[in-house]
């Protein structure tokens, strides 16, 4: 990689070892404790976008093999939601162990389908996966004081469609809580990420977990739709675009379902002239290229106040220059691969759009491999709200810079979006910090950090950013008759 | 006395803090529960719904700003108001629903009392809803409810005032603003609940009340994009179904009708409906 065009660094390759996983050619689906072909035996392939190589082949679960797992689920439901709360969660902390024991396997498992970075993977995704089981795990056997009265009761079968950005996390995201209550569930993984779901129904065995409760579908989108409208499917979970939680919350109406989504995002940035300077860009950095960009709530608008703005996007810029884009089982990549040729058109086309709308773009001198999919990180200056790159979530490492004067203008622009997921506040003035939080409407607000999660705080959005809350004592709610 | 020509009263809309009449210049006849004529009440219309979205919006700054113990205040300011006017209201009632007097008094007494129930909840809602987060690392976490925003409420179609204001109240005492539309048979009591909104400090635009068909006025309501959530529970199952398939255009919370006992203990249920939960992360160190 060239570096102001004057020196050459070579780093030699790093990469963690495949061996460590073992892909089978084939996967049926999982459904009562048993990995079968689907009922018409369509099957896909799902690819490793950092290399284009087939991985596996996976089932296309049609409309009778969702139904037969929705009924695998609730034959399960009446014995599960039966246990007492403290075995529930003991099947949910030995999941959690399970899956600390058997991390970098699916950590190199979910780089390869991915296509992010192995050391997120490694030091982000799984770590967190086995946090949130052993949070849920905890609060099985304590859900009558939970805040939701004395004897809060599970739904039924929960039907959840989980997104292929952060695979296994979204899966325990949605999994922990809903076996914590006493539902049992039918996923739906993404179709381009759909083997770390398939790994997960093999914990599930290995755990004893007894057959019915956990259902595992593979499938493209006409599997989810045929999922979330199953009459016997009492909740409804959903991550994942906007346009396809709108259908959702179509296909429920009239319906008792209780539904949560949690969609899109076009998070503002926002570093005030008073912000630490390196820290602010560390944060921007990881708020919109971690995970290449692929985070519904990655700080995609960079706000920032008009008198520091040029000493903030030199530092930037600087900083961009050394990012490592390539291999993601590479210890030291920092930026992977984008998660499929159609996400890869998306971002290029939303790309192409804001140059032709007059925005310029940058982007640091870097290689990218011949192979796979990628998209180098970006960033373009000169944007106004107007601009389609200031309004449609692209999902990829793409940054639009505006700037501010006032903190009343920065609340304005930052809220000006159908959106409302996050945002961040760079400040040093505690008083100027609280105000802007209070002042901006979306559900997660970090300020002087960016990109932070952990199972004890409630995540999700305003406006069409979705509604309800995954994580906390609020996640519970979803899963239960409140 | 008795020979006495009695004043009607031209009940109006209550919107944006002022009683306007429909812009359609339109009523329709409400009768008593034996069809006899009570009143013309305004036929209100998409415009009439859209002008009311437009002043909850205006008030919602500040009422969703002012502080909790203020709008608690308030709010028991209106029980206040009420409580002097429950003639009138048990007379409204009575006529509207068909009930004896001292039937008729029960409901307005007991909504006074749902008002100052409510009234409290101002300053506690935060606490029972909000938490402190321990997360596995250096920050201070916390997550507090917020007001949705603005709310349009189809208030109960069988308690024009029990059921009116145990619809209102918990939207309003957490910050929301709200558009609602009275039931459609029994408009009275609504209408002068506006009245009594009017005298109880409460900033014009924080409730609006209009009168007509609840169809007519539902569908542009919910598929209304600076509308934030919808309380569905004056509408039928046919009618609400419809509404939840416009409201999803922007994803409106929707709270869907089931049936309710007006009477009984309300618990939190409503209260936290319309709101979200908004999580503040900091780092802390020196």
């Amino acid at each position: 990689m060239t570096f102001d065009g004057s020196m050459t660094f070579d780093y030699a390759p790093a990469p963690e070892s495949r061996s460590v996983v073992d892909i089978a050619p084939s996967y049926g689906l999982f459904i009562d404790g048993e990995f079968a072909p689907g009922a018409d035996g369509k099957v896909f392939k799902t690819v490793s976008p950092s290399s284009e190589e087939v991985l596996s082949e996976v089932a296309q679960a049609g409309a009778d093999d969702v139904d037969r797992a929705v009924r695998a689920a609730r034959k399960a439901f009446e014995k599960w939601s039966a246990l007492p709360g403290a075995e529930r969660a003991k099947y949910l902390f030995r999941i959690a162990r399970i899956i600390q024991e058997r991390s970098r396997e699916l950590a190199v498992l979910e780089s390869l389908d991915n296509g992010k970075p192995i050391r997120e993977s490694r030091d982000a995704d799984l770590p967190q996966v086995a946090a949130h089981f052993f949070y849920y795990a905890g609060w099985a056997d304590k859900l009558g004081h939970a805040g939701f009265g004395p004897d809060p009761r599970p739904l039924g079968v929960a039907g959840q469609v989980i997104p292929w950005n952060f695979p296994l996390l979204m899966l325990a995201w949605k999994v922990a809580p809903a076996l914590a209550t006493g539902n049992t569930v039918v996923l739906k993984p993404a179709e381009t990420t759909p083997l770390s779901a398939l790994f997960f129904a093999d914990i599930c065995r290995q755990a004893g977990l007894p057959k019915g409760v956990v259902n595992i579908l593979t499938g493209d989108g006409s599997t989810g739709a045929a999922l979330v409208a199953h009459p016997d499917v009492a909740k409804v979970a959903f991550t994942g675009s906007t346009e396809v939680g709108k259908a959702i919350a179509r296909t429920v109406a009239g319906t008792d379902k209780k539904v949560t989504l949690e969609l899109g995002g076009k998070a503002a940035n926002i570093v005030f002239d008073d912000a630490p300077v390196d820290q602010a860009v560390e944060g921007i950095v990881n708020g919109i290229f971690f995970n290449q960009g692929h985070v519904c709530c990655a700080g995609s608008r960079l706000l920032v106040q008009e008198s520091v703005a040029d000493e903030v996007l030199d530092a930037l810029k600087r900083r961009m220059q050394t990012l490592r884009v390539g291999d993601p089982l590479d210890k030291n990549t920092d930026i992977g691969a984008i998660n499929s040729a159609e996400q890869l058109a998306r971002i290029t086309a939303l790309v192409e759009a804001g140059e032709a709308e007059g925005a310029e773009r940058w982007a640091p001198d870097c290689a990218l491999p011949g192979s796979g999919y990628w998209f180098a990180p970006t960033l373009f200056t000169g944007v106004t709200q107007a601009h389609r790159i200031a309004r449609e979530e692209i999902f990829g490492p793409v940054l639009s810079v505006l700037t501010f004067r006032t903190p009343e203008e920065a609340v304005a622009k930052a809220n000006n979006t159908p959106y409302g997921l996050s945002a961040g506040i760079w400040t040093e003035k505690g008083s100027r910090m609280l105000w802007m939080a209070s002042k901006l409407r979306a559900g997660v607000i970090w300020s002087n950090t960016f990109n932070k999660f952990d199972p004890t705080s409630p995540f999700g959005g305003y406006k069409e950013s979705g509604h309800g809350r995954e994580g906390g004592r609020h996640g519970l709610e979803a899963y239960l008759n409140v | 006395m008795s020979d006495r020509l009695s004043v009607f009263k031209t009940y109006k809309l209550y919107v944006g803090g002022k009683f306007p009449r429909s812009e359609s210049g339109r009523v329709y006849e409400v009768t008593d529960s034996k069809g006899n004529w009570l009143a013309n009440a305004p036929l209100s219309s998409r415009k009439d719904a859209r002008d009311a979205v437009v002043a909850a919006r205006k008030a919602f700054g500040g009422w969703s700003g002012a502080t909790a113990y203020n709008r608690g205040q308030i709010l028991y300011r209106v029980a206040e108001m009420l409580e002097g006017r429950r003639e009138q209201f048990t007379a409204e009632v009575a006529a509207a629903e068909g009930l004896s007097k001292p039937k008729a008094a029960a409901q307005v007494e007991a909504a006074v009392d749902r008002w100052v129930w409510y009234a409290g909840w101002s300053d506690k809602a935060a606490q029972i809803a909000g938490s402190a987060n321990p997360v596995a690392g250096p920050y201070f976490n916390l997550s507090s409810p917020e007001p949705t925003g603005v709310v349009a409420v189809l208030a109960p179609q069988d308690s024009s005032f029990l059921g009116l204001v145990s619809v209102i109240a918990p939207a309003v005492v957490t910050g929301n603003t709200v558009v609602v539309t009275a039931s459609e048979n029994s408009p009275l009591p609504a209408l002068s609940l506006g009245e009594v909104l009017a005298t109880s400090d409460l900033p014009g635009g924080v409730v609006n009340v209009l009168s007509g068909r609840t169809a007519e006025i539902a569908a542009p309501l919910a598929a209304h994009q600076d509308v934030n959530a919808i309380d569905l529970t004056g509408a039928d199952a046919e009618l609400a179904k419809d509404l939840e398939v416009a409201a999803a255009d922007n994803l409106k919370r929707v709270l869907r009708p089931g049936p309710v006992d007006w009477t009984a203990d309300p618990g939190t249920g409503r209260l936290l409906s319309f709101l979200e939960t908004k999580t503040v992360w900091h780092p802390m160190g020196v």
